[in-house]
Parts: C-alpha cells; structure tokens; sequence
C-alpha cells in the first residue's frame, strides 16, 4: 500500500506537469481576441453593475454571457480554448491522483496522512488543489491561472517528494489526541487556500505592472491573465475565508492540544513562532487592504510576504530549527 | 464600479480652535493621533511579526537552557552581548513588550471611539437619502408602479424588513415618501468584538504569567520516591511574581506503575503513569494519565513528559556497610540509551574513629542500556528492557559534594577528575553488569545491581487565566468571521406621486440608490434582487409570504 501511494505521488506529479503543459499551451496559442475577453468578462459576482433588472435572471453557475462584445463564432479550431479544456481534465485527473496517494497513504499508515512534514505538504497542495477546481467552478474566467497554480503544485509535490519523504510510520503517542486531528486539519485546509490565494496575488502584482507599462520578463505574463481588479478581489477573498479557519487552527486548536499534551498552550517553539508571524503578516495584510492610504499592490505584496512565512513555517522550521514540534523524526515523547 | 467607503478611522472629535493652542498640548494630540492611525496600527503589527523572529532564531531560556548554555560555549563573545540584549528570553525583553504595549495602546486609542461610533449608530436611525440618488453606485431610475406612496413606501420597508434591513419611512410635504434602510451592522461589531478580544488575550496572558507556576520534576516508581508539592521538591520550577512558595496547592503523587508499549520499530505506542494521589491531606486517590490527557488536580495539571529507567544499586562498603540507591539514568536516545552516575559520598566510615574520610568517597559512571544490542554497539536497541546491562566506571576520592557548588546528579565531578581528587579505580572499560551482578572492587567493596525501576518525568503547571484567554480567543474568532463575512450598506427609496400629467392615476414613481460601505463586489446583485423585489407589486406582496 505503501508502495503504490509513493507511485500515485508520482503520477500526481505527472498530471500536474501534464495540466500546466495543456495551460501553457492555451496560454500561448490562445487566440488574443478570445483571451483577451475572457480577461474582461466580470466575476459573476460583479454582474448586475449595469443592468440590474437582467442579473437576477442568470443561473447559478454559468458565466454571464457578454452582451457587450459580438461573439465571433466558435470555430473547433480554437485551440486554445482546446487546450484550455484539456488543461482543466488532466487538472481534475490530477486531483483524483493525488487523492489516492493521499488515502492509500494514510491506509498504509493506519491513520490520517498527515503525520509528518511529507504527508502534511502533500495534504496541503491537495487541498490548494481542490480550492482551485471550486474556483473554476465558480469563475472559470480565471482559468489562465491554471498555469502558475499547476506550477505551484509541481514545485511543492516535487519538493515534499525530495526532501521530505519520510516512509510510512505510525503516530508517535505525543500525536494521539483529537484535538491533534482539528489542529491539524484546519491547518491545511487553510495553508492550502492561502496557496491558492498566492497564485492570484502574483499575477495581480504582475498584472497591474503590466497595465502601467511595464514590458519587463515577469510582467509580459500579465498580458494574458484576467483584469487586475478581478484578481485581486479573489485573491482576498481567498484570504479573508482562509484567514479565520488559520486563526482557529493555529491559534485556538493548536494551543488547546499544546495545553493538553505540554502543559502550557504556548511556548514560542519555532513552530509556534513562525506560525504567529504569518498570523501577524496575513492580519496586516486584511488591515492594508481595509486602509485606504494603502495601495493595494502594497498590501498584496503583504499577502505574499505571509505565504513566504508560511513555507518558512512549512520547510524552513522543519530542517533548521529543534523544537518540540520536529515530529518529523522518530523517537522520544 | 463599487465605490468603496472605508473610514479610516472616525473622525477626530471637533476639532479645537487652532489658535493659542498649548504647544505641548497639541503636540501630544498629534502624537495620539498618529498613533492611533491605522497606518501606524499597520507599521506596528509588522514590527511585531519581525520582533518575534528572533526567538525562533536563537536558543531561548524558557524552550531549551541547555541549548543556550551550548551558544555560550560556541561564540563566548557574542553570547554575553546577545543575551544583554535579551536575545535569549526575546519575549519577556524590553523591545519585545515595547512593540506591543505600543500596539495595544494604538489598539485601545482606535477601538474606544469605534466603540462609542457603533453604539451610537445603533441608537440612531439609518440617515435620510442623499438629495441625489442618481450619483450612488448603485441606482434605479424612477420607475412606475401601482399604488399610492404610502402604500408603496409600506410595501418596500416591509421588503426591507424581511430581509434584516433597519429602515427608516418618513414623508416629506411635497407627500414624497423615502424609506432608508441600512444592513450589516454587525461586520463593525464583529469587528470591535474581535479589537476587544485581542485586549482580553493579551490581559490573560499577562496576568497568567503573573499568577501562575510551574516546575519539573522526575519521579521514580515506588512509595519512597514519592513526591509533594512543593518548591523545594522540583528539579526546576518557576513560580510567577505573585506567587509565594506558599501558595502552592498540596498535594503528594507516587508513582505505583508505568506502562510503555513500542512498535517493534521502537517507536513509542502508548505511555500510561498511574499514580496515588493524595490532595490537601484527604483520601488516597488512584489515577492514571498519558501523553495528552494530563492528570487534573485541583490547581494544579500534571503532564507526563517522559520516561526512563533508575537502576537500583547497593553498595557494601569495605567496612562491610551497605547502602541502597535508586539512580535515574537520563535517556539520551529514542531508544533509552540512558546516562547517569551513583554517589556514595558517606561510605568507608571507619568504625573505629566514626569519621567520614573524604578521600574514600565512592562515586560510578556510565550508560544504562535497556537492550544491548548483539553488535556490540554502545547504543540501546530498543526501549524496553529485554536484555538490560549497565556499563559502569568507578571512582575513588573526593566527589566533591562538599563543596556546594550546585552539580549535576547524573555526572561526577569533572573538575574532580581532572585534579586528580577523584581517580578511576576500575580500569580503562566499563564493567558490564546486568541485573543480580555483583562487581568487587579492588578494595574488597561491592556494588551490587538489584534491578530497575521506571521513572516519569513530569511537568506540573497552574495557569489561572487559561479559560479567559481561550474565551477571548473565541470570541475574537466569532468576531472575526462577522467581520470578513459581513458588508455594511445602505440603500434608499425615493417614492413619489406620479407627475399631474401622467395619465396612470394613483400609481407611484420609484426611484432607488444603494451604497456600499465596504468593499462589497456582490452589492449589485443584491441591490437588482432588491429592486425587483421593490417594483414588482405582487413580488413585494407575495415576497416571503406561502403562497
Ligand atoms: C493587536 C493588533 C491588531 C490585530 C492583530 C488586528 C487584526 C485585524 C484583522 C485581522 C482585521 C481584519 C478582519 C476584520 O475586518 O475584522 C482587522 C480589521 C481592522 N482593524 Fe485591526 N488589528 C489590530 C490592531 C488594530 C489597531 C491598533 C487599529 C486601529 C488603528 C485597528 C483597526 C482596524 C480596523 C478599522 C479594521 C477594519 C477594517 C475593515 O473595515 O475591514 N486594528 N484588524
């Protein structure tokens, strides 16, 4: 079981290369006009500025359909959007994959996979990963970000692959509590929505260079992606849901497993260090944002200075600092 | 498109009259000012984040002592300076707090007029319309509909009502009729709910620090290794500023059973200490408790930390004398390789003159190792004893126990052994003995290795303020959530009797505005299902209601 989670992990990978290969492609062939609407057409929640009367009539799910802009006829040879499509399938397939390694891994394990630094990584871009399929669901306007976040993706699986893997083992007693189980889960289900939300926060800073003129490398990827505003609006409210569930995991399960299992809910251990300081950073980011004297691109950088922190928290501490939190290893209480 | 209305921060209270003003005054009303500023708010919380880096870098006291005594060792110079600076204790040192006293002072300085703001608002009814309600960001040009004003007004606060709206309906002479409404009051309470919380955090934190205490302390299995509380009793303890040695609750632990179970790995499975706990001189009490689940006592929790074994070792002396110890080894491995030393400073009394010899002092050191392994190596092979030995060295002289300079119980005296005051007896290896052994030294003493018994190490701590600082914590997060998740906006509408000349008689015109008074793209929409609602008379009618 052990075996097979180790090979799901790596054709997780695979479909994830294979996504943002399939992205690129409809980055690159995507015709300007179409991309070039796509990156206009509003959130489906900033539908309604103009004509009001007409909103309320578009269902559910479906992106508002552009009244402005005369459609050119969809051709099948519109590769890009070809492309496109594809990307989002393999995207999907990718996330069952990654799914699987995660289930036959914790069935290996004989408990939830997320004992260690290698398993916690890999639940972490799962559920960045999931977060990105609900927000295509629901504005699949943004789907030129599929580029950078199944580049993301890539990047942490490979890097939790080869520096973090750890083999199969067992909880170690310290680790056997429920509140352990909350502690931890919300942590990832809120570290992998702040990795969702860096995506739109990056292309936000390129995108909004690339509007006042900048043609420089990063900023010329900011052609194709959607309207800054668009962007980052998602990006805080990808950090303003994000934040509280943080706020709850680190803060408040955290420490009542701490109290239980060390005696003190507290301790400045460099876990606990670094997971306040992303607290602080992702606090002065929604502070940034609320104060009007702030540029958004300031506070967006914020944002990215808080996911910094955060893989800090996530590699960083792990490999350089000791602390009672290095469970990683084996051994001892 | 949606305006975004974010005060900064309420408007100063009526500004003073800027003449003649005392220069020092309004010196200290700008510095206020500024610090109560969101942008200073925002340079603080960084401050923060940035101050705490630091602890996360260097060794500190309170975490690990005995990593700051390895810093003092590897950079003898830079250490003192460090350590002046509060390096090794950043978040009890004086920069630390500064940055955030300061902070929460801003904090304080911005809530309270907030504070006053929001009560006040909740008092006042919503504001009447602005006179132009084609200049808000959202808006509905005037629009026909059924019905006298007064009736239309009806009908569209009850709209509003239903859906949570405070609305307001007032007629002016011309017989215009304007219903204002406002919604989402609670996103600013929220808001203020979670400023005051972070206060009530930072409150129990301190006072938990001031009023609470804690020690360590390694108990061995067995009735006459018990243990009450009290200062004297810990290892290491630390009581905080308000609290005296006699405050401590009593109560008397012993240890009567530990069990441990492994994977074969040697990775620990399970710990479970029971202990007979007597509290306030009352019955005798049998509890048990693990990793995770400390033993609650009044005023006191008790925390298993870890394990490890005490060698039990006699000691007949060459006058035939013999004294019996328990000796807790310290494990120094995930498999309980454990190091310690035996001393028998009061041995080898010569019966004749009944006078302690402080050269004949006898002292042992080495490892304890649960499993030998079959390479030889020097390293346990597993936790559980399943074939235990002991390598022991022993020592002959002056331990050095008199001297009463604080020492550790589990090493000798190095500086003994390097003066020559305490020499090996035993030769250049180790005596391996395992349990029942005896081991006869060259001067015909003995020491005898009867066996092991388990010890824990336990942390015994009180925090006082533990349920206000996680009631604070939750209450913060409650408000949190209000906060992010709500959006405070107004919406107006202006319902007026047809134009004379109109020829639909008795009908209204309605006209509508609606403002967003935070960053609420989805403002639109609602705004669009409002109006609907509004203008289409059966659909205000029906709204709600079964049909
Ligand atoms: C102790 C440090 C502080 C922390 C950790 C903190 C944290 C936060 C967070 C996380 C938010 C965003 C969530 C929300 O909208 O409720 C927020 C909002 C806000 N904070 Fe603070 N804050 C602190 C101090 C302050 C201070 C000193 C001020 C006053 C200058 C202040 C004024 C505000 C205001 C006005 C908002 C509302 C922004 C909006 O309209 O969305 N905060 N704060």
């Amino acid at each position: 079981m052990a075996e097979l989670s180790n090979q799901l992990m790596a054709l997780t990978v695979l479909a994830y290369l294979a996504a943002m290969v399939s992205y690129a492609a409809e980055y690159a062939f995507g015709n300007r006009s179409r991309v070039g609407r796509a990156a206009v057409r509003p959130a489906r929640q900033l539908v309604g500025a103009g004509a009001p009367t007409d909103a309320v009539e578009v269902p559910g799910d479906l992106p508002p359909s552009d009244p402005a802009s005369s459609a050119p006829p969809r051709t099948p040879l519109d590769r890009g959007a070809l492309f496109g499509k594809v990307a989002v399938g393999v995207n999907a397939l990718g996330v069952l994959l990654h799914l699987g390694t995660l289930v036959t891994r914790g069935l290996a394990a004989g408990r939830m996979p997320w004992g260690n630094m290698y398993e916690f990584i890999l639940s972490v871009t799962f559920v960045g990963s999931v977060a990105w399929m609900v927000v295509l669901t629901r504005r699949p306007g943004v789907r030129h970000l599929g580029l950078f976040v199944a580049l993301c993706l890539v990047v942490l699986n490979g890097a939790a692959a080869l520096v973090a893997y750890t083999p199969v083992g067992p909880l170690v007693p310290a680790l056997h509590s429920y509140w352990f189980l909350i502690h931890v889960s919300t942590i990832i289900i809120a570290s992998g929505i702040l990795l969702l939300g860096a995506v739109p926060a990056t292309m936000f800073l390129i995108r909004s260079g690339y509007d006042q003129g900048k043609r420089r490398f990063p900023y010329t990827l900011g052609k194709r992606v959607s309207a800054a505003e668009t962007l980052e609006r998602l990006t805080f409210r990808l950090h303003a849901f994000a934040f509280p569930l943080f706020t709850f995991g680190a803060l408040i399960a955290g420490p009542l497993w701490a109290e239980a299992s060390w005696g003190r809910y507290w301790g400045w251990d460099p876990k606990e260090v670094w997971a306040f300081i992303s607290w602080v950073v992702y606090a002065c980011y929604l502070h940034a944002r609320a104060t009007p004297s702030v540029k958004r691109t300031t506070a967006t950088w914020i944002a990215l200075l808080g996911f910094a922190t955060m893989l800090m928290n996530l590699f960083g501490v792990n490999l350089f600092f000791t602390g009672l939190h290095s469970y990683a290893n084996a051994g001892g209480m | 498109m949606a305006v975004t209305v974010v005060e900064d921060r309420p408007a100063p209270p009526a500004a003073p009259p800027p003449r003649r003003s005392n220069p020092v005054l309004a010196l200290l009303r700008n510095s206020w000012r500024q610090l109560t500023s969101m942008r200073t708010a925002l340079v603080l919380l960084f401050l923060l984040a940035v101050a705490a880096i630091p602890g996360s870098v260097l060794p500190q006291r309170k975490v690990s002592p005995e990593r700051v005594a390895t810093y003092f060792r590897q950079h003898p110079d830079l250490a003192p300076v460090v350590d002046r600076l509060g390096g090794f204790d950043v978040y009890a040192s004086a920069w630390f707090a500064a940055v955030y006293l300061l902070l929460f002072t801003s904090l304080i300085g911005c809530v309270l007029p907030r504070l006053v703001d929001q009560v006040r608002s909740l008092w006042t009814p919503p504001p009447s319309a602005p006179r132009r309600l084609g200049r808000l960001p959202q808006h509905m040009p005037g629009t026909p509909r059924p019905g006298a004003p007064a009736e239309v007004a009806a009908d569209v606060a009850a709209v509003l009502r239903r859906r949570r709206f405070r609305t307001r309906a007032a007629v002016d002479d011309a017989g215009t009729w304007i219903v204002s409404a406002e919604k989402g009051y609670l996103k600013e309470t929220g808001n203020l709910l979670f400023h005051v919380a972070l206060l009530a955090v930072l409150v129990g934190v301190g006072f938990g620090s001031w009023y609470g205490w804690h020690g360590n302390r390694l108990l061995v299995q067995g009735a006459d290794t018990g243990f009450c509380n009290a200062v004297t009793q810990y290892d290491e303890s630390s009581l905080g500023p308000r609290v005296q040695p006699a405050d401590l609750p009593r109560f008397c632990l012993n240890l009567t059973r530990f069990q441990a179970t492994f994977q074969p790995t040697g990775q620990p499975k399970s710990f479970m200490a029971t202990v007979d706990v007597t509290e306030d001189g009352g019955p005798v009490h049998r509890r048990r408790f693990t990793v995770n689940d400390p033993l609650r006592l009044h005023h006191a929790n008790v925390h298993l930390l870890g394990q490890g074994y005490a060698p039990i070792l006699r000691f007949t002396d060459r006058y035939g004398v013999s004294q019996t110890k328990v000796v807790p080894f310290l494990p120094t491995d995930g498999m309980l390789t454990s190091e310690g030393a035996a001393k028998f400073p009061d041995v080898n009394i010569d019966p004749a003159t009944n006078k302690r010899n402080p050269d004949l002092q006898v002292g042992f050191e080495g490892v304890y190792l649960p499993t030998v392994s079959a390479d030889g190596s020097p390293r346990s092979a597993y936790p559980q004893e399943r074939s235990p030995a002991l390598f022991l060295t022993a020592y002959r002289g002056d331990l050095g126990v008199d001297l009463g300079n604080p020492e550790s119980v589990y090493a000798l005296n190095r500086a003994q052994i390097a003066s020559g005051q305490l020499t090996n007896v035993s030769g250049a290896r180790p005596r391996k003995l395992t349990p029942g052994d005896t081991w006869t030294l060259d001067d015909g003493s003995t020491l005898q290795f009867l066996g092991t018994r388990p010890f824990v190490t336990l942390a015994v701590r009180y925090d006082p303020t533990q349920a206000l600082v996680l009631g604070g914590a939750v209450a913060g997060l409650i408000g949190l959530m209000l906060s992010l998740a709500g959006h405070r906006r107004r919406v107006w509408f202006r319902i007026s009797p047809p134009a004379p000349d109109a020829d639909e008689r008795g009908g209204s015109l309605v006209e509508a505005g609606g403002l967003p008074r935070t960053d609420y793209p989805g403002f639109g929409e609602e705004f669009a299902e409002l109006v609907h609602a509004a203008v289409a008379a059966e659909a205000a009618a029906d709204d709600g209601r079964a049909p």
